[in-house]
């Protein structure tokens, strides 16, 4: 079968504006859902789900959300480490204070949470532009990683400064912490990934999204045919922070299971994010998956390589790694700045006219 | 009363410090757009070259010194050439995060080149307290005083170079309409060969000050996060701005540190300087001598 709309009807208005509107990319998500949720829980043993598959998605979930605020709203943002530890503390907070309520509402309300606090430092957004607007957000990444450190009450005063995840059930299966079932965790991380996914995915494409576009590409012009800065700004720093912060708690409770403000949240968790979505394509949710797969992978391949595989000392192929990751991305942007997102999109339009592209 | 003069004038002195990495910071956006987020590594590179010329083939302060400066052109030139050329007309977002990735690289090859220890670096400035104010009672490094002349000699000398020589003269025109300069002759590509190691010597000064006084070290590369807020105040396309914008964080964020930083815990350095600036950015979004933004749809 090849891939192209011809001879596929659309007979309503529902049809037409459906996600997949080309009957194969819909054959090919299925069989990509099939695969994440059936074949790779059975292919992959827990190292290798703890090691790559678990980080991928929850950089995946924080990529999405900077991206709906840089890529859809065009509002560049240095604070994705900040909020993600918003996260992370807030499902800390809850978690032992309201264990009762369930895990997954208690990551969706630190998401709600995050929002709030997003949104409060979105407030200079309508007044600061371009890089001023970039490098004011970094006062959200320095404040709340040092408020983190400093005020007791978020760590519950322990004497470590740590917080450690405690042990939380999802249909009396642990996800939490080191004592947690890979398996069980996976499946509830790719689940809400998915959801989350999903839900961006159908934010950005409808009224919403459009608004944020206008935004992006000329915030006067907008403002002069009626879209309102003030909500679109602040829905997009909301809607953003949001799955920032759902990604920090996973990332915290889930996946480390321990964390540090200072080291787990600091400005290299902000960069990594922006990489991502930048690696990935800006303006796109498949890119932000691209790009965490990319830049997830990537140093594991490159460590491996080197002191596995050519037997360099741990030091300088620290040394060389750094290096080579500088390297690649200054290449990977000069030879595609729009993104892994966007070759994929050529690639389809390839695609659609093979065999005869004439 | 002394005491808070005393605080005063240390803040001043680090400000200036500021000032040193954020003045290579705004040549380079003046010039090319492009905000130059290695600058940080840039000196922290810089001082480790010098140092390693020194301490490996044991030259002479002033030879180690020369052949730095043309270790920054050098590098200059590869930048121009190897990633600058290439990423001609692409987006500001872009254009920051290729030199992000530019601060990976300088970074690993600093630590290969020259090892990742911490160093010393002692090319003769004076160290420890100025006598004569420590007899009134108030005590000022006297590398910091040497730091802040150094400074000065080096914005007279950037404001001759940009106001009086050709070559500055064509700087300006690139920083006021890059179209316009290419339609009189001027070559972008040599322009910005001459900013970047501009700033790579101004990134050098920054590096001998920061190494003198607290070691080459990784660490030194983080000053460039200290610049930044002193970049959004002062304006990302003014000189004075980087120089006075560096006084003022640096006052601010020492007097802070002194009267408001016991109250609520300490170590309030880290980001007290950008709400500072972000305050400043709520009256003037184009920083305090910023051009003015002027938008048209």
């Amino acid at each position: 079968m090849i891939y192209r709309e011809t001879g596929q009807f659309k007979s309503s208005y529902q049809a037409d504006q459906a996600l997949f509107p080309i009957a194969q990319d819909r054959y090919v998500i299925f069989a990509v859902l099939f695969v994440t949720f059936a074949i790779v829980p059975m292919l992959l043993n827990a190292y290798w789900l703890n090691a790559i598959v678990l980080p991928f998605l929850i950089y995946s979930l924080a990529a999405i959300g900077l991206n709906i605020l840089t890529g859809y709203c065009g509002q560049v943002s240095l604070g994705t480490g900040g909020f993600m530890a918003v996260g992370a503390y807030s499902v800390y907070k809850l978690m032992t204070a309201f264990p009762e309520l369930g895990f997954i509402p208690l990551v969706v309300i630190s998401g709600f949470i995050t929002a709030a606090v997003g949104t409060l430092f979105g407030l200079p957004s309508l007044r600061i532009k371009g890089f001023y607007l970039a490098v004011a957000t970094l006062a959200a990444q320095f404040f709340l990683v040092w408020l983190f450190n400093k005020v007791g009450w978020f760590y519950n005063y322990n004497a470590s400064g740590m917080i450690n995840s405690p042990p939380m059930t999802v249909f009396g299966v642990i996800v939490t912490g080191p004592r947690g079932d890979m398996t069980a965790k996976y499946y509830l991380v790719v689940t809400l990934v998915a959801v989350s996914a999903l839900a961006a995915k159908n934010i950005a494409r409808g009224r919403i999204g459009r608004n944020w576009m206008a935004i992006r590409d000329m915030d006067i012009a907008a403002e002069l045919i009626g879209v309102r800065p003030l909500i679109a700004k602040l829905s997009a720093f909301a809607v953003s922070s949001f799955f920032i912060g759902m990604a920090g708690a996973l990332y915290f409770a889930v996946w480390l299971g321990s964390a540090e403000p200072t080291e787990a949240f600091d400005i290299n968790q902000s960069f990594l994010v922006l990489f991502m979505i930048i690696i990935g394509g800006l303006g796109s949710i498949l890119g932000s998956f691209l790009g965490a797969a990319f830049l997830v992978l990537m140093p594991i391949l490159l460590k491996n390589i080197m002191v596995d595989g050519l037997g360099t000392n741990a030091a300088l192929a620290a040394h060389i790694e750094i290096i080579t990751v500088g390297v690649l991305i200054i290449g990977f942007l000069i030879v595609e700045p729009h993104g892994l997102a966007r070759l994929w999109r050529i690639a389809k339009e390839k695609l659609r006219l093979w065999p005869f592209p004439h | 009363m002394l005491f808070f003069i005393e605080v005063a004038l240390s803040g001043l002195m680090a400000g200036v410090m500021y000032s040193l990495v954020a003045l290579g910071f705004v040549l380079i956006f003046k010039a090319s757009g492009i905000f130059n987020f290695a600058q940080g590594v840039m000196a922290l590179f810089a001082a480790l070259t010098l140092v390693g010329l020194m301490e490996k083939f044991n030259f002479p302060v002033w030879l180690a010194i020369i052949g730095t400066i043309a270790v920054m052109i050098a590098l200059a030139w590869l930048i121009e050439r190897v990633m600058l050329r290439h990423l001609v007309n692409q987006e500001p977002i872009i254009l920051f995060m290729a030199t992000i990735g530019l601060a990976y690289v300088l970074e690993g090859m600093g630590d290969l080149l020259w090892g990742s220890d911490v160093k010393l670096l002692d090319i003769g400035i004076p160290q420890g307290a100025w006598d004569w104010l420590w007899d009134q009672g108030i005590y000022v490094e006297k590398l910091e005083l040497f730091a802040a002349g150094t400074a000065a000699i080096l914005v007279i000398f950037l404001a001759i170079f940009f106001q009086k020589t050709r070559i500055g003269r064509a700087l300006r025109a690139v920083a006021d309409d890059h179209q316009a300069a290419l339609s009189v002759g001027i070559s972008l590509h040599t322009i910005w060969v001459v900013v970047w190691s501009v700033s790579g010597i101004v990134a050098l000064v920054a590096g001998i000050m920061w190494g003198s006084k607290s070691g080459v070290q990784f660490s030194l590369s983080l000053i460039a996060l200290k610049a930044l807020p002193v970049l959004i105040l002062g304006g990302f396309t003014s000189v004075p701005g980087a120089i006075i914008g560096g006084m003022i964080i640096g006052v601010g964020e020492k007097l802070a540190e002194v009267y408001i930083g016991p109250m609520v815990g300490g170590a309030i350095e880290n980001w007290f300087a950008y709400m500072l600036a972000l305050a400043f950015l709520l009256f003037r979004p184009q920083g305090l001598f910023g051009e003015k933004i002027i938008e048209r749809v």
